[in-house]
């Protein structure tokens, strides 16, 4: 299929029928994989993640421990079969530069310099992929690792914005990803308004930029609230 | 501690090398100085060194793109060019690095790549552009992306006869629509500065790498370092890459 036979907008849906600044429907679930320390699978739509926390955990081999700090490791992964055409099992280029932004974006709400020569490790398997898939996995990890109970400032929540056919929208599905303008990639700590992951491609201006911004800001706010919620009720079933 | 002493100065408004927050070193470029490839540039921004080759090579298109040749940008982190890097297939760092060049070049369309369509479905021109780091003084990713469209602009196509690439012979230059430049801004404290040498780039919070077109059409973004970045710096973040861009882009032919 070529890029001009797709018509990403007509009479003001988008193509799975939502509306412009319309998030797909968000499940999330925590505490979902027993031998973790914490676990959570979120689901965006066709999008789905299930993210591990092992940790804060003595680091081995030795040599790597850091006496001033602990360290904290992410690996982002798709699953084969997550995608149409069958993804090769070894990292490629993209899973290995996603891992990283992961890292520095989850990193800066936690307190690794109170877990001197400990790592905290972060394991992102993309199950079903439609788009959106490194903002789901970040939004199950920062789940995860409240779930761990390692200490946070804030969680972060992440979000994905862009432009297909001329209009600002809000959570891409794969398509929107694949035929639209621009995509990009938004974490934030909701309520300390702290950016810690942005990415962009494609063309914009700097007003429309701007603007995707605000729609990240408001889109995070409501995803924040379902972390926090879907956090809470595993500890209400606790109490019961 | 070097970094220190270089953090000193930026909270008095100074910098190590004596230049302003939004000065960059002098830049120089020089293209076509490896006669084998097909286009090739060396950049330096002060010490920091890059040099950029570009080959082309008859290939397969992709299947859902059977009409247009295909760009691959690849980086080395060469362990010549600092005591921080070895060798090895290429880390986080020089993956990182050659995605967001990528990203730079392919999402701007600098390249036609309809334009490079030898047979529909069958043969397409596959474009390498592959980085060398030679001397790490610090803001590689800038040098690196402009060295990556200084090599294309540079750039050849190569001479096909009865399905042979006669190396060497050129049918024209390769057709390049847009020169996006790629600068990156630090955050230091609540300061802000443009081209860290490699003793700043220790201390940088968080930096934000912005490539800008010809037309002022903004075509990638990747947020990098270790610290949170406010939402309301990013208007100032992008005004000040889009003024430099500016002047960076004249120095490119």
């Amino acid at each position: 299929m070529k890029k001009s036979d797709i018509k990403l907008i007509s009479n003001g849906k988008r193509i799975d029928g939502r509306d412009l600044d319309e998030l797909r429907p968000i499940e999330m679930k925590v505490d979902v994989i027993d031998r973790a320390n914490g676990s959570a699978k979120v689901r965006f739509g066709d999008t789905e993640a299930i993210c591990s926390v092992f940790g804060p955990r003595v680091l081995f081999p030795k040599y790597l421990q850091e006496s001033e700090t602990g360290i904290l490791r992410c690996r982002y992964n798709m699953a084969p079969f997550s995608v149409d055409d069958r993804k090769s099992p070894a990292p490629d280029r993209r899973s290995v530069e996603l891992s990283k932004v992961i890292r520095l974006c989850l990193q800066p709400a936690l307190f690794l310099e109170d877990f001197p020569k400990v790592t905290i490790d972060v394991y992102i398997e993309v199950l079903q992929a439609d788009g959106s898939t490194r903002v789901t996995g970040i939004n199950a990890a920062s789940v995860a690792l409240a779930d761990a109970g390692v200490p946070m400032k804030d969680l972060v929540t992440s979000c994905s914005v862009g432009k297909i056919d001329g209009k600002l929208i809000v959570d891409l599905c794969g398509k929107e990803d694949n035929y639209g303008e621009a995509d990009m990639a938004v974490a934030m700590m909701p309520n300390r308004k702290k950016i810690t992951l942005l990415q962009m491609d494609g063309i914009l201006t700097k007003e429309e930029i701007m603007e995707l911004m605000d729609l990240a800001v408001k889109s995070c706010e409501k995803i924040y609230e379902k972390q926090k919620k879907v956090l809470k009720e595993k500890y209400k079933r606790v109490s019961e | 501690m070097i970094g220190n002493y270089a953090l000193e100065l930026i909270q008095k408004d100074k910098r190590i090398d004596e230049r302003k927050f939004d000065d960059f070193r002098k830049i120089e470029i020089k293209q076509g100085i490896i006669k084998n490839a097909e286009g090739s540039a060396q950049v330096k921004l002060g010490n920091t060194e890059v040099m950029v080759g570009v080959k082309m090579n008859a290939g397969n298109p992709f299947s859902d793109t059977p009409d247009e040749g295909t760009l691959m940008v690849g980086a080395e982190l060469t362990p010549l060019a600092s005591p921080d890097f070895e060798s090895g297939p290429p880390g986080e760092d020089a993956v990182e690095l050659a995605r967001v060049v990528d990203r730079g070049l392919r999402e701007s369309k600098c390249i036609d790549l309809k334009k490079l369509c030898i047979e529909e479905g069958e043969k397409v021109w596959c474009v390498f552009v592959d980085i060398h780091i030679i001397n790490h003084q610090g803001n590689l990713l800038d040098a690196a992306a402009l060295g990556a469209i200084a090599a294309l602009l540079d750039a050849k196509i190569p001479k096909i006869e009865k399905d042979e690439i006669k190396r060497g012979d050129y049918e024209g230059p390769l057709p390049v629509n847009f020169k996006p430049v790629n600068v990156t801004v630090c955050k230091v404290g609540d300061k802000f500065l443009i081209d860290p040498a490699l003793e700043e780039e220790g201390i940088i919070d968080t930096k934000l790498s912005i490539s800008a077109r010809d037309d002022d059409k903004i075509c990638s973004l990747q947020k990098q370092g270790s610290k949170e970045l406010d939402v309301k710096d990013l208007e100032k973040m992008i005004d000040m890459a889009m003024k430099k861009s500016k002047e960076i882009r004249k120095m490119l032919k």
